[in-house]
């Protein structure tokens, strides 16, 4: 997809006005959608390993206080 | 006598095998039950939509609780923060039909009948 960045130019001057334009606006604005769904990572670093140690207990620790979970 | 003492345990053992929300507070119940909070992957709730006062008071006093059991409970070789997590992957897989909670990509989304969307590490 053709994103706002690229302009057509015309003459130099007139493509110069419109380049400092552009960059005192902010810049470009790509307007076509990601690939991929946005995944953002929970920065938190657990390994498998640790999940299935924690798993009961998460699980015992739901049962035995049922007014806060 | 007998139809009291009967209805009378029936009521306890109701009461005592029923199921979580039995011992909720009814704002919070009420608040999870209309959407307002929700449960987020980190194993804490969050509030969905404008957070309110009263909003901020009810999930801040639970989510204190929260932590105090995770940071009990994450035994060593594991951080208080790793606890909160299986924790979260558990909770989200508990919420009910209607509630709401927190993708790993940060929507907010309704749980329905089918399974919850959640963090690939989770079990």
């Amino acid at each position: 997809m053709r994103s706002r960045c690229t302009k057509s130019l015309g003459t130099v001057r007139h493509a110069t006005a419109v380049a400092s334009v552009a960059m005192l606006a902010g810049g470009c604005v790509n307007v076509s959608a990601p690939d991929k769904p946005i995944v953002i990572n929970l920065n938190i670093s657990i390994t498998q390993e640790v999940v299935y140690r924690l798993d009961n207990k998460a699980k015992a620790l739901i049962q035995e206080n049922p007014g806060i979970f | 006598m007998r139809h009291m003492l009967f209805t009378a345990a029936a009521i306890s053992i109701a009461l005592a095998a029923g199921p979580a929300f039995a011992q909720r507070d009814p704002a919070y119940q009420s608040a999870r039950a209309q959407g307002l909070v929700g449960e987020q992957p980190d194993g804490y709730l969050g509030i969905v939509g404008t957070p309110t006062a009263e909003l901020r008071a009810l999930i801040n006093n639970i989510n204190i609780q929260r932590k105090k059991q995770y940071t009990d409970q994450a035994a060593a070789g594991s951080t208080v923060q790793q606890m909160a997590f299986v924790t979260g992957c558990n909770l989200i897989q508990r919420t009910a039909p209607g509630e709401k909670y927190q993708a790993p990509d940060g929507r907010w989304l309704t749980r329905g009948s089918e399974p919850p969307v959640r963090d690939p590490r989770c079990l």
